[in-house]
Order: structure tokens, then C-alpha cells, then sequence
């Protein structure tokens, strides 16, 4: 076999692979890894084996534990490995051990001398494996015996070594941040490293030191963003292309830091602008790695402070990638969509079929991806159609983490935004009937608790119609076989509390199904109890009402097996049933008043009440009551009655209760600078607040309700209106509701978007069912007005939903079909050849017009800059410095580079004139506009006499 | 960060398996099982990205990739960029063991698994990107075949290191 290269392995090795491919059961494989193992046990510890032999074993012991083996045994012998002289047995020994031995392991001792040692060698090779085996091995203890090895090797003449002693300190910081960090310098340095290879590699503990601490590297977004020029514009070395991409991996961690430079930072962000506005345009949207690049910027761009142009790209490429065939390019396509409409919300409506389209693909991954867009785009006008539509998949999967995570979604989502009680409590009904056991019981309290409360308004009827739906629909779901068990705590308790309340079912009825419960899930001890105390409520209140309690049968049978029952608390239930049904109606009133569950209950704590019985016992010669501290130790308690009565008053029995625990009421209430620091003021409940959030529901959905029309129209600019990039104004979660759903404000933004919104419509009307119609409208609050109409009650809307439910996945891919056939072809994945990319070489550079007039800023540059550190000065010579090495090959760009060699900054203030001098080259630019033609028509919209605003919308 | 690579073939054996935070072989077997059962249950043409969540624990994804016979499988955390992944797998595969070994097959992994354990050490070094240019990857690994070959008592030269050594 030629293909074995200079790794060679014996004829043994392949017959024991070979072997185990063969085995035809689980059992016969494991037998042959035993026969295996054992052979690999002698041969090892035989006394002198030969090198390459015991070479060998050492990789068919790795070999047997990836197979899921024990080979501690072998360990030993690994390491002992590592300590050989020839590199080739050391090589495997380090092989072995990164992958036998935790770096916590007890072996570990005794490799770290031999790794002192290796990091010394001549040989850069031994160096190499031996940085390898730093990476993995060396732990927080004895990151110090290897630590100054590893800051010298950081100037090694070989740039593999460098490379990998980055990537080892950069290990260590990751493992023990503080063990180096006063090397972090060093990064920096590293950073205007001769070789672009090792420049690529410091961007990665650089990445990770930015994500820690933005601040400290601000000063290095000018560095950063002369090397993502140059880079971009092909001055590395030709080896770094990649599918004729330029360095695509390292624009990507470039782009990847300057997205984290520049959030929230104006000044930051708008050195930014030039150079990723370039790569939007350069990238190669025909290979996969163009895409990651393209997908790279628009989270970038969604990142920085947003700038109008970059927003209007990146826009465009999404679009591209949501119209494309590839599933993996439509993922990336809703991500990026997620992080645009942050910024950005009226995207999200062009896309809204592609985004339906997605929700019905039978890829499950983009699926998920889907909702999560959609959950982060919730509102209160689509709420309904979004928790329809979660539930529905929720249904249909097994993987219980995931219906667990979008079962709490749909909880969150109905109790922030819930349209009606009703529609709640359906809702709730149907999450807690298929996900019921996985659902967090505060959930379903919090449904008890607002059953019991109400809308918390003074409206009695409302109220009650709520639990008279609430009771209905529970009698009808407790015909299903198997229900979990939270949720007929529910059920139980609501029918208990409010199952005869509006007189529509008699009591027998609703016991008689109480008892079902109990008996048909009689080894769940939780709804027994429910149960007994729902019928003893139930009871209660037909004896106050003053009517005949007849018992059913089976309620009295259930009565005598729970007065036996092992549970105590079963037990005592049903005792205290027996109890009540005993008393008479005045009584019984009083201890189970009807519809009181939500009443505080006052506490006599003194015990007032009985002080007429007390008086009375002792006129009638009765002893007062001692307490126990005082009764202790004495003898005869008669003999010192009256003095002991004294003493009892003056010492002051403490009647008072003791003062309650002070309860802290600020951890209730969002502290406000959490939530002004968020991007866009989304009120996001978390389930600690839970109690806070059921309590501002109703106002919301009145609100809701009275506002409703307006709702439709403006609820999208509302929540993500372009001002909310520094939200100021939400101080707490209450108001930042508020102002979503209740103030209407009309700003400029709205009249562009309705007008966009009518072209899309002409669009929607030519290709497009009318039920996917409905969903989108539902979905994204289209203004049509067959729509409007539709979204106006939620008594219509309800059965639109039903309706796509049924008929949308048949259309749905009728569409697809239509709509796909222009999209240009993606790169094939699993093509084994060359991609067929077309060469890209920018047509105009306008950089390239610029450098002659940035020639005679550069003074006032270097100036301006004065205090920066070394390496930002630096950083601009890394291309000059580039041409020294001797991999590349270099004749094409010397030219080019002799340009660069205008002395340090010109860039940085390049920044802001090429920005203008770029605007206003591109207006008259033909060739955009062609392409922009083309796009449009890609997306299949043709003019017409019907949409003559369509292409001063899209073409601006 | 990258968090494992594993290349699996579609009856689920495990053929390579290199995680980069220590795992115990009883955790990595059942996590090389537990991915091969969502792999196998993935339609044909759906996207190479699956969230893996529920088998690696928060902030974790995976990309995979279908060769023939073999499955290839990258796991990491949101600050690695998805398509690039299936570009590296791309970048292991078709330039890096297609140039090794031509017509690169399950057989090829398996009998040069030390090998593959080098190229991917030149890969990727402490779960973070180091090298993505073939011809750096090549070298490296051409270097320590040619040691390799030297040493050996049957020597043979491969054709990837005839042409390393005529340059």
C-alpha cells in the first residue's frame, strides 16, 4: 500500500484493524480488543524490545483506547517514551501521552523535566512536538517550570516554533490568566511578527484578551484595521490564499476583534467602515469560505456602531444567503438575520418568506435556528402565531433538552406578551400537556396564581370567565390518557377551587372526575393529595351554599383507602375531608371560604380569642398555662402557683411575634443600569422574576387591546426603532414594556417602510399563497388589508393559524420550487475537485488612488499619535517587513508594497477621506447599479406598472 | 475555541478522536455514540450544522461532514465562525490527506493514524486554528515522514516525499 508514507506500521497492526472491521457484533470486537490488550501487556514489559517495535505498540495502544479501552497499563511505557533520544520513538511517546494522561494526572511529573529539556533542543522539530505536548499537559502548577522557556522560544528564528509558543502561552492564559499576565505584551509584539503565519496566530489569545477587556486594546484598532487592509488587498504572501480568497482566516479573526473593538464605540467603529465596507465588496460569494467572510462582516457590522451603508450590505447579503439553495448558507442567513434586526428591524420583513420557508424545512438545525430568530422578534402582535408554531415542533421532537429550552421559551414569550387570558391559559394548557414533566413547577404555580387572581382589575366577569374557559378546558383534557403530573396539580386545583363557581357543572360531576384522577394515577402521591383537597373544597362549598352533600360511591371508597394510606399527608387529607363534610354550614364557611385562595389570611398570633375562654377556665379554678422554660426544674409547681403566676407577668411573656425577616424588595425589581446596558431595550423575563412579570401581564395585554390597530402598524419600529442603539430611557422592565406596546410614535423612518412594505406587497401578490400570506402578516405584521383584518381579534386570527397549519407545508414547497430557479449554484460540498471559482481581481482599488494623497498627511498623522505604543506605530510595516521572507513569492506585489513604504499611521487618517472620497465615486458607478439591477431581479421582482417605486427603493 | 475533532465512519466506529479538553475514554466513547446517533438519523441535503448542546453542555455546535465513507466532525463554542469549520474539514480532507495519500479512503485513516494525529497537531494546536495553508501542513508532515523513512529498515520512498526531496 503506497499510501502508508514514512509512518509505518506492522502487518500485525493492519490484521488487528482489519479484524476488527470484520467482527460482526459488539462482543466479537471486544473480544479481539481483549486477545489485544493482552498481547500488547506481554510484549511491553518483555525486557528489550526494539525501539520501533515498542513504537509500535505504543500507537496500537492508543488505537485500542480510542476504541474505548483501558490502557493504563500502557501509560507508563509512553512516557517513558518521551524521554528517548531519537525523535521518531519521542514523537510517538508525546502522542501518546497528550492523548493517555490529563494534565492533572500523576505521570505528568515525571514528562515536565523531559519537556524542560526538549524546549531547549537544537532540533526545532523536537521543540515543536515537545510546545505540543505543553499545550495539552501543563497545568496551572507547572505552568511556571516551563514559562520562561516558552517567552524565549517567542523569538525563535523558525517561525513554526514561534507560532506554537504563542499558542502554548496563550494555553496557560486560558488556563491561569493571571500566571501571565505580565506577558501579555508579548502578544502585542508578536502581533508585527515578520511572519504573516504567526501574526495569524497571535490574533487568537488576542481575540480572547479583547473579549476580557476591550478597553485596554482600543489603541489597537488602527493596527488591526491596516493589517485587515492589507490582507484584504492581497499583500500576503500567495501561499495564505485560500480558494483564491486572500487569508480568508485571518480576516475572519480580524473581523471577529474588530466587532468587538468597536460595539458601542463610535470613534472605534468608524475606522472601521472603509475597510470592512471593501471586503463586503471583494468577497467571493461563490465559495464557502467568501461566504464565512461575508458572514464574518455582518456580524461585525450588526456589532459596531451601525453605520447606514455597511447596514445596507450587509442587508444584501443576507438576503443572498437567504436565497440561496444551500441550508448552510440559509443558517448563516437567519443568524445574521437575528443579529440585524437588533439594529436594523425593517430587514426583517423582506425576508419574512424566507424565513417561513425555513420554519418548514425539514432540516431541523435551520428549524431551531428559526425559532430562535423568531423568538427574538416576538411581539405582541405575532406572539400568537410564534407560540402556535413553537408548540407545534415542540410536539414533534424527542430531544427533550430541546423541549425543555423551547417549552420555557413559550412560557416566557405568552407571559410577556400574551394577547388574552384566554389565549393564555390555552396556551399554558398545551405546553404543560406535552412538556408538562420538563417545565419548571414555578411555571405552574404562577398559572394557579394568575387563574386565582385575575387580571388584577376590578372586573369580576372577566375574571370569571377565565375560570370558567380555565375549568372547561380542563375537563375536556383530563379525557387524555396520560397527562404529567404538574400538570394535574393544576388541573386538581383549579377545579377544586373554581370547578362549581359559575353553577354550569354540579358538584358530583366535578368530584366524580376528581376521583377518576385519583385513581388513575394512583401512585403519584402529589395529585392524590391534590386531589383529596380539591374534593374537600368542593364539598366545603356545597355545605356553605347550604345544600345536601351527597357522597359518590367511589368517592367513598377512594376516602377509606386513603384513611389507610402509608403517606401521611394522605392520611391527614382525608381525615380532615371526613372533618369538614362533619360540620355544619356555618362553620364550614369559615374555614373554606369560596374563591379565597388569593385573600391574605390574617393570623391572630396572641391568640385573642381565646382570652374568654381562658378567663373563664380559671374563675373556674383552673392553672393558668407556665411555659416550658419555666416549668423545667422545678419540683412542685403547685407550691410556688402565685409567686410563679407573678413572675410569669413580670417577666413579660413575649405574646408579639417576632419581627418578620426584612424581605429585600429591590432584588424584585431589575436594577435599571442592567437594563439600560442592553442593546436594544427587549424585556427579556428570566424566571426569578417570574412573580413581577404575571403581575404587569394584564395591563400589558390591555394595553394591547385598546391600542391594537396601531399596534399593527407601528409595534415593529417601536422595539427596534433605530434610536434604541444606546438605550437611555428604559430604566426598568415595566416601562421598556410600556413603551413597546402602548405609546405610538410616528418618526421619518415610518413612512419609507410603509412605502417598502407595499412594494414587497405587489410582489407577495403575484407568486405568493394567500395562506402563507396570512402566516407571513401574522408573523411579521404585514399591512395588507386582508391581513389587518385578519390580525385584528385574536377569535380570527386563531383559526388563519389553525389553517396554515394544515395547508402550508403543500404550498409552501410550490413556492420554493418557483422561486428557487434563478438562484445562482452553491459550491458543491462534497466535491472532492477544485472548486470552479471565478477569479476576482478588483477592478478599482480606491485605496490605491489615495495613497498618493495620504502622502502629505502622514506628519500630522505621526504626531497625532505620538503616545501610542510601539506596536501600534509598528504594525503599518508588517508588509514591508513581509517581503523579507523568502516563502512567498513576491515579484507580482513589489510594487505595490514599495507604495506602503510612507512612513507609519497613513492609514488611520486615511480613514476618514477615503470614506468620503469612496462615497462620492460610487454614485456615478455603473456597475453597481448593473449589479444591483441583476440582484433584483434575482430576488424576482420584475418592474412593472404596478410597482414604479420599486426600484427607487431598492436602488436608493 | 475548538473543543474535539472526530472522524467516525457511518457504522459509528470511531476512527479518530482527538478532544481538545481532557475528556475520560468512557465520556469520549459516549460522546462519539451519541453524536454518531444524531448523525445517522440527519436527512440527506440539510445543512452541515447540528447544535449539540444537549451533548456537549452550553455554547457548544458542531459541523460535520460526509466523505464516502467516513463522517468528519469538528465541535466548538460561538467563537468560531461555522462555515469556516466546514472549511477546515475541507482543508484536512481534500488538501491536506488528499495530497498525502492520493484517493484518500477509511482505510488510509485508519492505518496511518499516528499520521493523521501529526497533520491535525499542525492544524490545530490547543483547540485554536494554527496553520491553513496545505503547502506549510505538507511540509511539516513530509519532514517527519522523510525522518521516519530513513530510519526504517524497509525503506521506501512515497511519492509525496520523492517530490519534497527533488525540489
Amino acid at each position: 500500500m503506497g499510501s502508508q508514507g514514512g509512518f509505518y506500521q506492522s502487518k500485525e497492526f493492519l490484521d488487528l484493524v482489519k479484524s476488527i472491521g470484520e467482527a460482526r457484533s459488539k462482543a466479537e470486537e471486544d473480544r479481539i480488543v481483549l486477545s489485544e490488550i493482552e498481547t500488547l501487556k506481554r510484549r511491553i514489559s518483555e525486557p528489550d524490545t526494539p525501539k520501533r517495535k515498542m513504537k509500535e505498540y505504543i500507537i496500537r495502544l492508543v488505537y485500542v483506547e480510542m476504541l474505548g479501552h483501558d490502557a493504563s497499563f500502557g501509560y507508563i511505557h509512553a512516557v517513558k517514551m518521551t524521554h528517548d533520544d531519537t525523535l521518531l520513538v519521542k514523537r510517538t511517546g508525546y502522542l501518546a501521552v497528550t492523548l493517555f494522561l490529563n494534565e492533572d494526572h500523576d505521570l505528568i511529573i515525571l514528562i515536565v523535566n523531559t519537556i524542560q529539556k526538549d524546549l531547549k533542543s537544537d532540533n526545532y522539530l523536537v521543540v515543536c512536538v515537545a510546545l505540543n505536548a505543553v499545550c495539552k499537559l501543563i497545568n496551572e502548577e507547572t505552568i511556571p517550570a516551563v514559562l520562561p522557556q516558552i517567552v524565549e522560544l517567542l523569538a525563535h528564528p523558525k517561525e513554526a516554533v514561534r507560532k506554537k509558543a504563542i499558542m502554548a502561552l496563550h494555553r496557560f492564559y486560558q488556563k491561569s490568566p493571571s500566571s501571565v499576565s505580565h506577558l501579555v505584551s508579548n502578544f502585542r509584539k508578536r502581533l508585527c511578527d515578520n511572519d504573516p503565519g504567526v501574526m495569524g496566530a497571535t490574533l487568537c489569545p488576542l481575540f480572547d484578551l479583547i473579549t476580557n477587556d476591550v478597553n485596554s486594546y482600543k489603541d489597537l484598532v488602527i493596527s488591526f484595521v491596516s493589517i485587515l487592509k492589507q490582507v484584504a488587498e492581497r499583500r500576503l504572501p500567495k501561499a495564505y490564499d485560500y480558494h483564491q480568497m486572500p487569508a480568508p482566516f485571518i480576516q475572519i479573526k480580524l473581523l471577529k476583534i474588530l466587532a468587538l473593538l468597536g460595539s458601542g464605540d463610535k470613534q472605534a467603529s468608524e475606522n472601521m467602515y472603509t475597510v470592512v465596507g471593501d471586503i463586503f465588496r471583494k468577497c467571493d460569494s461563490s465559495s464557502n469560505i467568501g461566504n464565512a467572510v461575508l458572514y464574518e462582516c455582518i456580524c461585525c457590522v450588526s456589532s459596531i456602531y451601525p453605520n447606514p451603508k455597511l447596514l445596507e450590505s450587509a442587508a444584501d447579503a443576507i438576503s443572498r444567503f437567504l436565497k440561496s439553495d444551500s441550508h448552510n448558507l440559509k443558517y448563516m442567513g437567519i443568524d445574521a438575520l437575528g443579529r440585524l434586526i437588533k439594529i436594523s428591524p425593517e430587514i426583517a420583513e423582506q425576508h419574512q418568506l424566507a424565513v417561513i420557508d425555513c420554519l418548514e424545512d425539514p432540516d431541523d438545525t435551520l428549524k431551531r435556528k428559526t425559532f430562535e430568530l423568531l423568538y427574538k422578534m416576538t411581539k405582541s402582535t405575532n406572539v400568537e402565531v410564534i407560540v402556535d408554531r413553537m408548540i407545534d415542533y415542540m410536539i414533534s421532537i424527542n430531544d427533550n433538552h430541546y423541549k425543555t429550552e423551547i417549552a420555557s421559551r413559550c412560557v416566557e414569550l405568552a407571559e410577556q406578551f400574551a394577547p388574552s387570558n384566554q389565549w393564555f391559559i390555552q396556551t399554558m394548557n398545551k405546553v404543560f400537556e406535552h412538556a408538562g414533566d420538563l417545565v419548571n413547577i414555578k411555571v405552574a404555580h404562577n398559572l394557579m396564581r394568575l387563574i386565582a387572581e385575575g387580571f388584577g382589575e376590578d372586573d369580576n366577569t372577566a375574571d370569571s370567565q377565565l375560570r370558567s374557559s380555565a375549568v372547561e378546558s380542563y375537563l375536556y383534557i383530563l379525557g387524555e390518557p396520560k397527562l404529567p403530573s404538574v400538570f394535574l396539580q393544576v388541573i386538581c386545583w383549579v377545579l377544586g377551587e373554581y370547578g362549581t363557581a359559575d353553577g354550569k357543572y354540579s358538584a358530583s360531576y366535578i368530584t366524580g372526575k376528581l376521583c377518576d384522577v385519583a385513581e388513575a394515577y394512583s401512585n403519584d402521591e402529589t395529585v392524590k393529595a391534590y386531589a383529596v383537597t380539591a374534593l374537600m373544597k368542593i364539598y366545603a362549598f356545597e355545605i356553605a351554599a347550604g345544600r345536601m352533600v351527597d357522597m359518590l360511591p367511589e368517592c367513598h371508597s377512594l376516602m377509606e383507602e386513603f384513611l389507610a394510606s402509608h403517606s401521611t399527608d394522605l392520611q391527614q387529607r382525608a381525615y380532615e375531608l371526613q372533618a369538614v363534610i362533619g360540620l355544619d354550614a356555618h362553620a364550614v364557611e369559615s374555614i373554606m371560604p369560596s374563591d379565597a385562595s388569593c385573600e391574605d389570611i390574617e393570623v391572630d398570633k396572641a391568640l385573642s380569642f381565646l382570652n374568654g375562654y381562658i378567663q373563664e377556665s380559671i374563675e373556674k379554678g383552673a392553672q393558668p398555662y407556665i411555659p416550658e422554660s419555666e416549668r423545667s426544674g422545678m419540683l412542685n409547681i403547685s407550691n410556688f402557683r402565685n409567686q410563679d403566676h407573678h413572675e410569669a407577668s413580670s417577666h413579660g411573656l413575649r405574646f408579639e411575634a417576632y419581627e418578620l425577616p426584612k424581605q429585600t424588595v429591590q432584588a424584585r425589581i431589575p436594577p435599571a443600569s442592567l437594563a439600560s446596558t442592553e442593546l436594544v431595550p427587549v424585556p427579556e423575563p428570566v424566571y426569578p422574576r417570574e412573580s413581577y412579570q404575571t403581575t404587569t401581564v394584564p395591563s400589558v395585554s390591555s394595553d394591547a387591546a385598546s391600542t391594537e390597530l396601531k399596534l399593527r402598524l407601528d409595534g415593529v419600529q417601536k422595539k427596534w426603532g433605530r434610536q434604541t442603539h444606546f438605550p437611555s430611557t428604559s430604566t426598568s422592565n415595566s416601562t421598556s414594556q410600556k413603551t413597546v406596546n402602548g405609546i405610538t410614535q410616528v418618526d421619518g423612518s415610518n413612512t419609507a417602510n410603509s412605502r417598502t412594505r407595499e412594494t414587497y406587497d405587489s410582489r407577495k401578490q403575484v407568486e405568493i399563497s394567500p395562506e402563507k400570506q396570512k402566516l407571513a402578516a401574522s408573523l411579521f405584521g404585514g399591512p395588507s388589508k386582508t391581513e389587518k383584518k385578519s390580525a385584528t381579534g385574536h377569535k380570527s386570527s386563531k383559526p388563519s393559524s389553525h389553517m396554515v397549519k394544515s395547508h402550508a407545508p403543500k404550498s409552501s414547497m410550490e413556492v420554493a420550487s418557483e422561486k428557487t430557479s434563478p438562484v445562482q449554484q452553491p459550491p458543491d460540498l462534497l466535491d472532492f475537485g477544485e472548486p470552479t471559482v471565478k477569479s476576482t481581481a478588483p477592478s478599482l482599488d480606491p485605496f490605491k488612488d489615495l495613497e498618493g494623497l495620504l502622502e502629505p498627511t502622514t506628519q500630522v498623522s505621526s504626531a497625532v499619535n505620538h503616545s501610542s505604543t510601539a506596536a501600534v506605530t509598528k504594525s503599518p510595516d508588517i508588509m514591508g517587513l513581509y517581503t523579507e521572507t523568502p516563502a512567498g513569492a513576491h515579484h507580482k506585489d513589489s510594487d505595490i508594497l514599495s507604495g506602503l513604504s510612507n512612513s507609519p499611521m497613513t492609514n488611520m487618517v486615511g480613514g476618514t477621506t477615503t470614506m468620503q472620497v469612496a462615497q462620492t465615486s460610487k454614485s456615478p458607478n455603473l456597475k453597481d447599479s448593473l449589479e444591483k439591477d441583476a440582484l433584483v431581479r434575482q430576488m424576482g421582482v420584475t418592474p412593472s406598472s404596478q410597482n414604479p417605486n420599486l426600484f427607487k427603493d431598492l436602488l436608493g | 475555541m475548538i473543543k474535539a475533532v472526530m472522524v467516525m465512519n457511518t457504522q459509528g466506529k470511531p476512527r479518530l478522536a482527538k478532544f481538545f479538553d481532557f475528556l475520560p475514554v468512557e465520556k469520549q466513547q459516549e460522546l462519539i455514540r451519541r453524536v454518531f446517533g444524531v448523525l445517522c438519523s440527519r436527512p440527506e441535503n440539510v445543512s452541515n450544522f447540528i447544535e449539540a448542546e444537549s451533548i456537549f453542555g452550553p455554547d457548544s455546535r458542531l459541523v460535520y461532514n460526509h466523505f464516502a465513507t467516513l463522517y468528519f466532525v469538528v465541535v466548538f463554542d460561538s467563537s468560531e465562525n461555522e462555515l469556516v469549520m466546514l472549511d477546515l474539514i475541507q482543508l484536512l480532507v481534500q488538501q491536506t490527506l488528499e495530497r498525502c495519500f492520493k484517493n484518500v479512503c477509511e482505510l488510509d485513516i485508519v492505518f496511518n493514524y499516528s499520521k493523521i494525529h501529526t497533520i491535525l497537531d499542525e492544524i490545530i494546536l490547543g483547540g485554536q486554528v494554527l496553520e491553513t495553508r496545505s503547502t506549510e501542513i505538507m511540509r511539516a508532515v513530509e519532514e517527519i515522514s522523510k525522518l521516519e523513512a530513513a530510519t526504517n529498515a524497509i525503506s521506501f520512498i512515497p511519492k509525496s516525499a520523492s517530490s519534497w526531496l527533488s525540489r
